[in-house]
């Protein structure tokens, strides 16, 4: 008996130091379910970002009431960001205690971190084309998109490994912002698409100062002809347009060429006339554009509202606000026959929970986001754009964007004007490819430029070797060379002797298991 | 056969349990000690020193901001005070998480949290900067040293308030005496005494800056809670939401400065 027991207590053992071998609790697989139970109540909670722009709170805010009304057992509960790093980190520490939220607007760069956790994000493609819960499925109780109603452009976006695993919300692009009054006083003419060299042939223009150290463009001490707010986008948009490698789908980094040193030596040169900064090293070019300090100012084309000396949102006393006319173009082009442009903006992820109807309801109301009335609005607030062609098209949209110019507040000419070059140039824009680490490799580029342009400043030598000691320093700083070991499955060598061990003595273990019960049932049986 | 299998049983057990056992940690050489030929600049050295150029200082951790969001670093000594920038991604910063830990009162950021240190000396060396008029340090590499510790006594800067002389103590631990609470207007137009964020457009529960107005009976300043230096929850977050329109105020914080003075608050009392 205590032979049978020891033998016993030694397998239970054996499975247990196996299971505690074992990562952290997978969750299941999402499976959608026949019909949404509507006797429940649920409470999702959903992880909200805004540009700190109250109408957008107040979008929400709307779309969660009329959501409620529509399902009464579902509560949403808002928690507001203000930006998206911030949101990135509370999901990644909730990952870790099962606390992530329901529904979260969220980078698809993010996404792809995410789904390193067991079905931590749900995967989308059933849930987009189900007859009944679907984008304008027949059991959802209110006027939902289909999905062909969605910007293919935008939708595809969402794609991560082969599969969507998000819904887009919002469209953004970056416009380029023109002090045109200054422009004319410089004697240049803008076109309809500038091209790198203009702009910076016009930059350096306006670097001519007079004998009192004034700049004669505008008579002030300060004057920073071109600002750039997101330099990654600037760096990832200048390999894209002249065509040049800067990641593959798989994750393979291609950054570092010999067409991206180019890019930042031109910057470089312009950067030592005082032609060139960024928002890292000078700050808002919304700011500098305002004041008359600056004359080319690159910001999302969600920034609008903060650009012109008629914007709505200011960040500058008053009395600092110089009056000028403001024109909104696409932002430089390398080809002006073939514009590149990045597209950006907030998506929305599903996280998985253990019961499916919980994330049925998630679903629905991420779905509502989509709808015309959500849509519409939270596009008013800035210079986004709806992502349906249903939005697109209905008579509340087009007569809000007729009405450009009508004042400076809901129809703010600027912001409108910014809108329409993403709605004009939809097939133009662009996004770089999503996986593990895209988004520390997008950090990567921007800090080429940063790195350069304050190097410049302090008057360090730019040359080749330069750039391949910053190369060799960002890929460390961000990982980058892990990424492409991670893609390449390089060979990883002979296994350590711990883990055969282990391997070793799972496979002894239960051949001796084997073993036991073979011999015990003839035993049993008698049999010799 | 039962003896045996039943040893070969528990020998496998073992032996599966030291295969899960955590491969031992490389050796890393400890970072080198700072040299003693580097130039350390004084307080007035560091203000005559051009924007731009290259600067080492030594001076007393008096705060900190989450080492997530960049932990940017409040510092001061007996001459002037420095902050320290760092963009949250890791670059513009040479301070591990294990030495930033060393230097604030807990790394647990739940709510309630502050970065209000105990004024550990360190000596920083990075490139003199500034971003929307706050002249700070980026690019900084910051070493602990050992020795003293020391904390700031708050000076009273409520005179100069509107002034520009104001600028002279930018980032330093000061107080602001006898200030009148006044009203900010929510997005409904109403008249409040604090918002969420700058418009009102955050929300309890969100760990959003407060942004709220005193008045020394002239022109109204903003003055700010930066959640990632005093999350909601702690002593001077929930004091601010408590205060009224009218309240009479004592105030210490950090003379921060974005676009015009815009100080960090670190403690509100009402008279």
């Amino acid at each position: 008996m205590k032979k049978k027991l020891s033998c016993i207590v030694s397998m239970i053992l054996i499975c247990i130091s196996l299971c505690g071998c074992h990562g952290s609790k997978e969750s299941s697989l999402f499976v959608l379910p026949e019909s949404f139970d509507e006797t429940k109540q649920y409470e999702i909670t959903f992880w909200a970002k805004n540009d700190t722009n109250i109408n957008q709170v107040n979008v929400y805010k709307k779309a969660i009431k009329d959501f409620e009304e529509i399902y009464p057992n579902i509560t949403v509960s808002l928690k507001l960001y203000t930006d998206y790093s911030r949101i990135y980190n509370d999901v990644i520490t909730n990952i870790s205690t099962n606390t992530t939220p329901n529904v979260c607007i969220t980078y698809p760069d993010h996404i792809a971190t995410y789904m390193t956790g067991n079905d931590t994000v749900v995967c989308l493609d059933e849930l987009l084309t189900d007859e009944d819960y679907g984008l304008g499925g027949s059991q959802v109780r209110f006027d939902s998109p289909e999905k062909d109603e969605v910007v293919d452009e935008f939708l595809n976006e969402c794609i991560i490994k082969g599969k969507y695993y998000a819904l887009p919300f919002m469209r953004s692009t970056e416009a380029l912002y023109i002090n045109k009054t200054y422009v004319d006083k410089l004697g240049y003419e803008i076109p309809d698409v500038v091209t790198w060299e203009w702009i910076f042939e016009v930059s350096e223009a306006a670097t001519e100062k007079d004998p009192d150290g004034n700049y004669v463009v505008n008579g002030q001490k300060i004057m920073i002809p071109f600002i750039y707010k997101s330099t990654d986008n600037m760096m990832i948009s200048m390999l894209k347009q002249l065509n040049a490698p800067y990641s593959e789908e798989d994750g393979t980094v291609l950054i570092f060429n010999d067409t991206t040193k180019e890019i930042l030596y031109d910057i470089a040169k312009h950067t030592a006339k005082g032609a060139f900064s960024t928002f890292k090293i000078s700050s808002y070019p919304a700011n500098f554009l305002n004041a008359g300090q600056c004359i080319f100012a690159i910001d999302s084309t969600a920034g609008a509202t903060w650009m012109g000396s008629k914007a709505p949102l200011l960040d500058i006393p008053k009395d600092q606000i110089v009056d000028f006319e403001t024109i909104v173009r696409p932002i430089p082009q390398y080809d002006i026959s073939d514009i590149k442009m990045i597209s950006q903006g907030p998506s929305l992820c599903i996280f998985n929970k253990t019961d499916p109807q919980e994330v049925l309801a998630s679903w629905l109301f991420a779905q509502y986001l989509l709808t015309n009335d959500v849509q519409i609005a939270y596009g008013m607030t800035e210079g986004y754009i709806p992502v349906t062609q249903k939005a697109h098209e209905s008579a509340e949209y087009q007569d809000y964007l007729n009405r450009e110019g009508e004042d400076d507040n809901i129809y703010y000419n600027i912001k409108i004007e910014a809108s329409r070059l993403l709605l004009e140039n939809t097939e133009h824009t662009f996004v770089t490819p999503v996986f593990n680490g895209s988004a520390s490799l997008r950090d990567a580029a921007g800090s080429l430029i940063e790195n350069t342009c304050k190097s410049v400043n302090r008057k360090e030598t730019i040359d080749d070797a330069y750039f391949d000691a910053l190369f060799e320093k960002l890929t460390s700083l961000y990982h980058l060379d892990q990424i492409s070991a991670q893609r390449t499955k390089k060979d990883l060598g002979p296994l350590p002797p711990t883990s055969v061990a282990l391997l070793g003595s799972l496979g002894a273990a239960w051949l001796l298991i084997g073993a036991y019960t073979i011999i015990s049932y003839r035993k049993d049986k008698g049999i010799k | 056969m039962k003896k045996l299998l039943t040893v070969l049983l528990g020998l496998m057990m073992i032996l599966s349990l030291s295969a899960c056992k955590k491969q031992e940690e490389p050796q890393v050489d400890p970072e080198p000690a700072p040299t003693d030929d580097v130039v350390v600049m004084n307080y007035g050295e560091y203000a005559a020193a051009e924007l731009g150029s290259k600067v080492v200082i030594e001076a007393y951790v008096q705060a900190a901001q989450s080492y997530w969001n960049g932990a940017k670093l409040y510092l001061q000594d007996k001459d002037g005070a420095y902050f320290v920038y760092c963009d949250g991604k890791g670059e513009d910063i040479n301070l591990s998480e294990e030495d930033y830990g060393k230097l604030v009162p807990s790394v647990d950021y739940s709510a309630g949290w502050t970065g209000l240190c105990d004024g550990t000396k360190v000596r920083v060396e990075g490139v003199k900067s500034e971003w929307s008029g706050e002249v700070e340090i980026a690019e900084a590499t910051v070493t602990i040293l050992e020795g003293e510790k020391w904390v700031a006594e708050a000076e009273d800067v409520t005179a100069l308030l509107g002034s520009d002389e104001l600028a002279d103590h930018m980032n330093k631990k000061v107080k602001f005496s006898g200030l009148t609470v006044a009203a900010s207007k929510d997005a409904e137009g109403n008249d409040v005494a604090f918002l969420y964020n700058w418009d009102g457009s955050g929300a309890e529960g969100s760990n959003n800056d407060l942004y709220f107005n005193v008045t020394n009976g002239e022109a109204p300043f903003t003055f700010v809670v930066e959640s990632y230096l005093c999350y909601e929850g702690s002593e001077v977050y929930e004091a601010v939401k408590a205060l009224n329109v009218g309240d009479t105020v004592d105030l210490e914080g950090f003379l921060y400065w974005y676009n015009g003075a815009n100080p960090h608050i670190t403690s509100v009392t009402v008279r």
